[in-house]
């Protein structure tokens, strides 16, 4: 079986691995990485998607051999236990979830677009959360979520630059 | 679900790449991003004994300026195409194209090689590379884009051969362009797609290139719309009188998107409309 070494959420992982498996099911089964869901087969639901060397990825369509090598990042190595990641917590201010089982998806997704886009137009969100499917929400309260996430991050972007 | 059991390989050469599907003598796969080949296997509508991953090959990487060509390597994914500047400034119809492909996190893996090379009719990339009469360059030789999609989801490839990259002729520097595309939801693919390139004179319209996504087994040109429009006008009406021509010799599938019917009259829309925004009219 081939070896597989990747970091996940800032830890290494090496382990042998059968060439089918994904690299969902390697984090979750393996790994124990369970922030991560599985909602489709199809790779459209977007449930699974985590950072692959910063760029998102939907993880239930990645091997986990192609995943040798790069650094992963998953829901779980947002926050701290204790304080949440700013986007975590406007998802949860602006109840930008009923059921949850979406939510990582959305998150790590809406990460991506802010990497792209400091200050996304409702449109732009939309569309860069185009791969991600929620079937509680009607979506409103996400694009708000992501706006005001994106709002809070510049402002504290803003401020560390002129403490600085 | 879970796929069935297959090897895995990633060579880091060429030679060992094409060796290695020899070996798999037709029961080996290659793969690429994963975004197209993954989704078969975890429905189980495939079972390859082999895949053989080409992200390790360096012959696959970049976008080369070749002089009159430019030479886009099979592994640069769809979210590097719709920011290269080399494919910006000299085939910007296939940036815009690639743009509706998918979603961010399928572009950020998928590529254009295995886009073409899965030569799904419903796919983006393929009428674009019709449109712009692109070359296959294989591990083996040169296809032109018209010999390389011969049916639904085939490709001129043989099993043992590897698309190294397409060659995108520089001649349209400079065209007007768009790519229309007709779906009902985000993420969704084409019902129908309008690939199209215009080269304007004095308000006339020279000459124009249109290929057609999702009217047949295999991408389709329009090329009675290409005549029809030549030296004439860049206007509404011209357009859209020269579009009602789009359908001609296509075979549209029937399914739950749309019937044959309904994709020919989308066809004749689209086609006015792209080759309105490619004219600018
Ligand atoms: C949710 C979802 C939505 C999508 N929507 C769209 C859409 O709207 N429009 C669209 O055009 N596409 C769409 N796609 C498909 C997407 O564009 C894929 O990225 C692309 O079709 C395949 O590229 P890949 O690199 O992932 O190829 P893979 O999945 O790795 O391979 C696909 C096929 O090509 C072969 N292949 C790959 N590379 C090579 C090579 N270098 N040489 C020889 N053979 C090769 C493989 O053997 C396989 O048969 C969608 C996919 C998903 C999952
Ligand atoms: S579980 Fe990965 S896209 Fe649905
Ligand atoms: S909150 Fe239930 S699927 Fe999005």
């Amino acid at each position: 079986m081939p070896r597989v070494s990747v970091e996940v959420d800032g830890v290494r992982y090496d382990d042998d691995v059968e060439p089918r498996l994904l690299l969902a099911h390697h984090l979750r089964d393996r790994l124990g990485k369970v922030g991560t869901p599985i909602g489709c087969d199809t790779s459209n639901c977007g449930a699974c998607t985590v950072l692959m060397d910063g760029l998102s990825v939907k993880s239930c369509s990645v091997l986990a051999v192609q995943a040798d090598g790069h650094e992963i990042t998953t829901i779980e190595g947002l926050g701290d236990g204790r304080t949440l990641h700013p986007m975590q917590r406007a998802f949860h201010e602006e109840h930008a979830l009923q059921c949850g089982y979406c939510t990582p998806g959305m998150i790590m997704a809406s990460l991506d677009l802010r990497r792209e886009n400091a200050d996304p137009s409702d449109e732009e969100i939309r569309a860069g959360l185009e791969g991600n499917l929620c079937r509680c929400t009607g979506y409103q309260n996400i694009v708000r979520a992501v706006r005001r996430a994106a709002d809070d991050m510049r402002r504290s972007d803003q401020a560390e630059e002129a403490h600085r | 679900m879970i796929p069935a059991i297959f090897d895995y390989v990633r060579p880091s050469s060429l030679s060992d790449a094409v060796a290695a599907l020899r070996e798999a003598d037709e029961e080996g796969k290659v793969i690429a991003g994963g975004q197209s080949l993954l989704p078969l296997l975890r429905l189980r509508l495939a079972y390859p004994e082999v895949l053989v991953d080409v992200s390790g090959l360096p012959e696959l990487r970049g976008v080369r300026d070749d002089g009159d060509s430019l030479l886009i390597g099979a592994m640069t994914t769809h979210y590097e195409v719709i920011r290269d500047p080399l494919i910006q400034a000299h085939a910007p119809l296939l940036a815009a194209a690639t743009a509706t492909v998918a979603d961010p996190a399928v572009r950020h893996r998928g590529t254009i090689g295995g886009s073409l090379a899965h030569a799904d009719p419903a796919g983006d990339l393929p009428a674009v590379a019709l449109a712009m009469d692109g070359v296959f360059v294989t591990s083996a030789r040169e296809i032109p884009a018209r010999d390389f999609f011969t049916d639904y989801l085939t490709s001129a490839l043989e099993p043992d051969e590897i698309l190294l990259g397409v060659r995108l002729p520089k001649a349209y520097t400079g065209w007007g362009f768009h790519y229309e595309k007709f779906h009902r939801t985000a993420q969704a693919w084409a019902v129908v797609g309008v690939a199209c390139l215009v080269r304007r004179t004095n308000g006339e319209v020279a000459e124009a290139r249109v290929g057609l996504t999702n009217m047949g087994p295999t991408p389709v040109r329009a090329y009675a719309v290409e005549t029809a429009v030549a030296d004439g006008p860049a206007s509404r009406q011209a357009f859209q009188a020269a579009a009602q021509d789009a359908p001609d010799g296509t075979s549209p599938p029937s399914d739950l998107h749309g019937s044959a019917e309904y994709r020919r009259h989308l066809a004749q829309v689209l086609t006015a409309r792209a080759l309105a925004a490619a004219a600018g009219a």
